[in-house]
């Protein structure tokens, strides 16, 4: 098969286009970035691409919220091309700002008879501020995610100022459990097991919730950027594997996630 | 009519933005306030009904799972003891009204008017404070009285008023503001100002107009007029021969301080300590562009001539290089000011050549103590809050352009409270070809279209150039302040490199300090000549003077050269992408400035005289060497010594702060600004990827960002500052791996005025610029490295209090270096227990300005000592070392290595071992060379081109080989114990500290409270 096309949306303030469109490459995909505006102005069509990407960045200035007036964009002006995209169960990932994209617009964590309704959030860290730290990640190996296929733990760096995983409904929580679709949870510095301690689960997720995925396993959101671990000297302590005798390996351990998106397909 | 949409958190969910109030009430103004609850108002005004204002609030404005909102009603609370409205002045930019303005518009359908079509503000609902109180957290903490408005009511107030009425901080006026398109100055474009006239009238022109010109320059311009062939030719386009206001804004904004660094380029007769007397011809020349012309580096594209510096940095890429001050603008509103900085700088690589991709930001502050009891001066901002709306302008600015910060840094004196430094900087890259033409490229024809592309023009930033060409007085002007709005130049810089792809533009620059004045002046030097119509330029809001648009300093701005060919594929790019552009007149041959207001000429003048005819400065310099008084220091406990030079400002985290940033966007990030075992010691230098898809056969090549600073030397003597200042940019550098031999500098100088009569010890600071810019050049040479761009900032003092302050003499080296193979670099922390330690580089009795001085001096008298030995740097030995050491590093020989700056050997050492999390032994006895007879002076002493590093010991022979003929000790070895030792030079152990209690200290003093 061809190299599957791998849509970014770009423009109006996201800016991991560069290091998204790298891992595509990387991943055996040819990344094709397109600006929000050639979409909404029709110039592009979601059906012409096999994968989606909403990546990382300040659509919009996060102003009114984070992801909140791209969700609406979305929703309100491209919505039949979205669900169709969904519909052809094409992969889709959204990271840190997608990911509050996805979950404003209610596609994750799963549209419901084909209507985007909201019913969790992603809002401001209970530190009340924008932090850049790494995270260790506790992923489900029962979540039915395509992204996370053969992935236990993986190290990754978040960088956001909202990120907590929140919502009203007590039963939503437990039903994503239930479905496997809880992706991944903020653990401790071995990855045995969820924290909810400052600064390992680093804005207060529910259930330290750092990923979900919708009921297929396509649609994938997380807080977390494997797209800014993409070689082995991204990690902020390699210097010390070295040292102790490590070799590295080629590539960094984000890699994966995007692999995995692409070999779906293949 | 105007709508009022109030939206708060549903009753359960955690409101952390209100938590942080709360904490910064208690711990800044001690105030025991019981909460804060924070709600968001957005003023809509359109022609909508009631029912479209909720679906509005329901899609847009609010979050349904943890929000709540009222259209025109007040959202309900339990009792409370004051409400706190904040919002902006009416032309202030609000930059959240502004995108939900047009995302109402585009989901929607609903128009609003005018260019604050939705406002917004911020309301805090205060328990356990009584209105004094409230009154003093307005004032002090949550609102800034220039840019902003606020509306205090108690509980009753609250309650009884509508939601419309219960804010006056919307404002009123708002009509005022509306109507885009500017045309009131029609019936009077300018006025005609009086040169014919005694001196002390031309003296009140320039202060009134705030134009900040001497007498010298105002009979020049004066002189300019009275020529009979100047009035004859402005007979020609309609103009008296008195100059318009236009003209002479223009006049004084182009040879403003700022702009045209008068002090650097004028003639300076200067005195040394022996009586030797030299004239300088440019302190510019003689020194800084000479060190580049002399060293002649083959890897330089463009130096001193455009926005930035452009160097070769490998066979690929190009990179390009600024760092500014934005110090006055800071001063007044911090996160203002600071936003601008960091927004502004971005657009100096971004008008640069063909216009460069923008790649990492560097910021590094210098401030008032942020702990202070109180302010120096009830008029100036206490340096607490300084530092907190600095940072978060730096932040957002930063983060929000999707720009990696990789070194970051903060220094504290009380000095800086008067005036504080913002230093922010901007790195960028191009390809080394843009479709066939050299990056570096810039040129402009007669007959291309002037495009102004971005943000509309306002009032905000009006006499930027020229006010921050004096100190801080009374009668700064508000209007200097600026907000920026990252998001509009992110829209915009990913548009203009689409564009420069496609080639659509020829030639692009910034519009900076100055607005269109300057950035079609500069641009319109590469044609000979320009005519612009200010009719033309789209504005915020009705009401500016053509002088006014002219020179406001609005951000997000680029100035453009567009060929007539190319201007319809150009306009159509930029209108997809939601940009505005518009095409304000040609740049010509003429030789003219010639400006329009309508078809109405309103500015004409020759370029020549425009950029060329100031009167050169003539200034007298006298050094006069200081003696300062030496302490007698007795040291009972080093191990509690340590502890405390461990929680001084200036050695101690800054992380709270730094983490806030982001380091990681581009996924480039190879040695982070934090590092070690738990990532959270600073690194001497950092390294990121010089880009994603490199070939990797001989390694992936890395870019070294490091910095020198060190105002504390000046006092001692300038020459020795300067030379430090190099030196410890090029051991940071050599420090992490970096090439010794391709380093290339930018100068940042700020001075307090050394021009004004009346200013304390004027001559004598004019005296150490000289010598910095001496010693500058010395040591850029002997390290061969060039300079490629820099800046000057000259009127660092404040006169609100009294006395004034002036800051130390301040210089900034930031440097920038690669690495042919990241995965030889090397980080600070100690790696392994096992490992030898080895002090390299001589350790000399040099305690004049070192941070345990001003301790000794705090401590034991209330105020610091100074002291007179500064250290100094012995080049030969130097070089020969970094050479050494760098060969080490790239034979993979070295496991750590750290260079001591502020604090020494005994700060250096207590970072290794923590960072590491293994503790170290040392020796002191064991340092080699000449002999220095005090613990104190071997643990503290911040000697020059030194650095500690570990190696493993089957690296032993072959590291020591390598070491032959430079000052090399091996001083201990890194121990599992998790104590940190030091043997004395009596034999004694006179430090067991340990390690985790050391970071704890070293941790606390600027990280919050919980």
């Amino acid at each position: 098969m061809a190299e599957p096309r791998a849509l970014i949306v770009t423009g109006d303030g996201l800016n991991c286009e560069e290091e998204t469109a790298f891992a595509f490459r990387l991943a055996g995909a040819e990344p094709c970035l397109v600006h929000i505006t050639d979409l909404l102005d029709g110039e592009k069509k979601l059906k012409s691409y096999q994968l989606l990407a909403f990546i990382g960045g300040f659509s919009n200035g996060d102003h009114l919220g984070a992801g909140r007036i791209q969700a609406g964009r979305f929703k309100h002006r491209l919505q039949e091309d979205l669900q169709g995209f969904i519909d052809d169960q094409k992969p889709i990932i959204g990271i840190c700002n997608g990911f509050q994209t996805l979950v404003k617009m209610g596609v994750l964590p799963g549209v419901e008879g084909g209507r985007f309704i909201q019913n969790c959030t992603i809002m401001g860290n209970d530190s009340g501020r924008f932090e850049d730290r790494w995270v260790y990640l506790r992923l489900n190996r029962d979540s039915p995610c395509i992204w996370t296929r053969d992935l236990a733990t993986i190290f990754l760096p978040v960088r956001h100022g909202e990120g907590k995983f929140f919502t009203d409904d007590p039963e939503i929580i437990p039903a994503l459990f239930s479905s496997g679709q809880v992706v991944a949870q903020y653990s401790d510095d071995s990855f045995s097991s969820p924290v909810m301690d400052y600064p390992l689960n680093p804005n207060g997720s529910m259930k330290s919730i750092a990923a979900i995925c919708d009921r297929s396993g396509l649609i994938f959101g997380l807080m977390p950027h494997p797209e800014a671990f993409l070689y082995p000297y991204n990690h902020p302590s390699w210097t010390r594997m070295v040292s102790s005798g490590h070799s590295l390996p080629e590539y960094g351990e984000g890699a994966a996630i995007f692999l995995n998106g692409v070999t779906y397909l293949k | 009519m105007i709508q009022v949409i109030e939206v708060g958190f549903k009753r359960g969910v955690r409101d952390a933005a209100g938590e942080n109030r709360a904490r910064e009430i208690r711990d800044f103004l001690n105030i025991p306030v019981r909460g804060v609850i924070t709600r968001k108002l957005y003023y809509i005004n359109a022609e909508i009904s009631q029912r479209q204002a909720e679906l509005a609030a329901g899609e847009l404005f609010c979050d349904p799972i943890i929000e709540e909102y009222r259209v025109n009603r007040k959202l309900s609370c339990e009792e409370f003891d004051y409400s706190i409205t904040v919002g902006y002045k009416p032309g202030v930019t609000d930059n959240v009204g502004r995108s939900a303005a047009a995302a109402l518009k585009e989901m929607l359908g609903i128009e609003c008017k005018g260019d604050r079509g939705v406002t917004t503000a911020t309301r805090y609902l205060l328990s356990g404070v009584n209105r004094g109180q409230a009154e003093r957290i307005a004032g002090e903490l949550l609102a800034n009285s220039l840019i902003e408005e606020t509306d205090i009511l108690n509980f009753q107030q609250w309650r009884a008023s509508e939601a419309s009425e219960a804010s006056q901080a919307q404002p009123a006026d708002m009509d005022k503001y509306d109507g885009a398109h500017n045309r009131a100055a029609q019936d009077e474009e300018f006025q005609l100002i009086d040169l014919e006239t005694g001196d002390a009238v031309l003296i009140k022109i320039s202060q009134n107009r705030t134009l900040a010109l001497n007498l010298q320059e105002m009979k020049a311009i004066r002189n300019y007029f009275q020529q009979l062939e100047v009035q004859a030719e402005r007979r020609g386009v309609g103009l008296e021969a008195r100059p318009t206001d236009v003209e002479l804004e223009a006049i004084a904004q182009t040879w403003s301080e700022h702009c045209h660094h008068k002090v650097f380029n004028g003639i300076i007769h200067y005195t040394d300590e022996h009586g030797k007397k030299i004239k300088i011809n440019s302190l510019f020349d003689t020194y800084i562009k000479r060190v580049t012309r002399e060293l002649d580096t083959p890897w330089l594209l463009s130096v001193f001539k455009d926005n930035a510096g452009i160097i070769r940095f490998n066979d690929r890429v190009a990179l390009v290089y600024k760092v500014e001050t934005h110090n006055s603008p800071s001063a007044l509103d911090p996160y203002g000011g600071a936003m601008t900085g960091i927004v502004g700088v971005n657009r100096d690589p971004l008008g640069t050549g063909m216009g460069a991709r923008l790649t990492a930001n560097v910021w590094g502050y210098c401030l008032g103590n942020p702990l202070a009891a109180e302010t120096m001066s009830p008029r100036l901002l206490h340096p607490h809050r300084i530092r907190e709306g600095v940072h978060r302008g730096v932040i957002e600015g930063g983060n929000q352009s999707g720009i990696p910060y990789m070194r970051g840094w903060e220094l504290f004196d009380h000095r800086f409270a008067g005036k504080p430094l913002v230093f922010c900087g901007t790195l960028g890259e191009m390809p080394l070809e843009i479709a066939g033409i050299p990056c570096e490229h810039k040129e402009v024809q007669a007959g291309d279209i002037m495009v102004m592309a971005g943000g509309r023009v306002g009032k905000d930033g009006i006499h930027g150039a020229t006010f921050s060409s004096e100190e801080l007085h009374e009668a700064s002007p508000v209007q200097a302040v600026q907000i920026g709005d990252p998001i509009t130049q992110k829209k915009m810089a990913d548009m203009l490199l689409e564009a420069r792809d496609r080639l659509l533009y020829r030639a692009i620059t910034d519009n900076g300090a100055g607005g269109l004045s300057s950035s079609v002046g500069e641009m319109a030097l590469l044609s000979g000549g320009c005519e612009m119509d200010l009719a033309r330029v789209p504005l915020k809001y009705q009401g500016l003077k053509a002088w006014e648009i002219l020179i406001s300093e609005a951000q997000e701005r680029m100035t453009l050269a567009v060929a007539p060919e190319k201007l319809e594929s150009y306009l159509s790019l930029s209108e997809r992408r939601r940009v505005e552009s518009t095409p304000l007149g040609r740049f010509t041959g003429s030789g003219k400035f010639h400006i329009f207001s309508g078809n109405k000429t309103v500015a004409y003048l020759d370029m020549e005289f425009l950029h060329q005819g100031d009167p050169q400065y003539e200034l007298e310099a006298q050094y006069i060497k200081k003696d300062f008084e030496e302490p007698e220091v007795d040291i009972s406990d080093h191990g509690e010594v340590l502890q405390f030079m461990l929680q001084r400002l200036n050695i101690c985290s800054k992380e709270e702060k730094a983490r806030q940033y982001d380091h990681e966007v581009k996924g480039r990030s190879v040695i982070k600004p934090f590092v070690g075992r738990s990532f959270d010691v600073p690194s001497d230098a950092t390294i990121m990827l010089a880009g994603l898809d490199q070939p990797r056969a001989e390694g992936l090549m890395g870019i070294v960002l490091a910095e020198g600073i060190n105002p504390f030397y000046s006092d001692i003597d300038s020459y020795w500052m300067a030379a430090s200042v190099v030196d410890e940019a090029v051991r940071r550098v050599v420090a992490v791996g970096g090439d010794p031999g391709y380093i290339a500098a930018l100068d940042n100088f700020c001075w307090p005025n050394v021009v004004k009569e009346n200013m304390p010890e004027r001559s004598h600071k004019l005296a150490q610029l000289v010598r910095a810019n001496q010693g500058l050049y010395d040591f850029c040479k002997g390290y061969k490295l060039p300079l490629i761009s820099g800046k000057d900032s000259m009127s660092n003092d404040c006169t609100l209090t009294d006395p004034p302050i002036s800051i130390p003499p301040t210089l900034l080296l930031s440097v920038v270096s690669r690495i042919s193979d990241v995965s030889r670099a090397v980080t600070l922390d100690v790696k392994k227990p096992g490992d030898l330690v080895y002090l390299l580089g001589e350790t000399m009795e040099e305690m004049g300005g070192s941070e345990f001085y001003r301790f000794y001096g705090e401590q034991s008298r209330g105020r610091p000592y100074i002291g007179n030995r500064v250290p100094r740097v012995k080049l030969e030995e130097a070089r020969k070392l970094y050479q050494a050491l760098a060969t080490a590093i790239e034979g993979r020989l070295v496991e750590s290595a750290h260079t001591p700056a502020i604090g020494g050997l005994g700060a250096a050492l207590a970072r290794k071992s923590f960072a590491g999390g293994y503790g170290l032994e040392i020796d002191l006895r064991a340092i080699h060379g000449p002999s220095v007879t005090a613990d104190f002076v071997l643990l503290y002493s911040e000697s020059n081109s030194r650095f500690i590093v570990t190696i493993d010991p089957r690296n032993k022979e072959s590291f020591e080989k390598l070491m032959t003929g430079v000052s090399c000790s091996r001083i201990g070895r890194v121990t599992n114990s998790g104590e940190l030792q030091i043997r004395g030079l009596s034999g004694g152990i006179i430090i067991k500290e340990d390690i985790n209690k050391l970071k704890k200290e070293w941790q606390a003093p600027l990280r919050s409270k919980d």
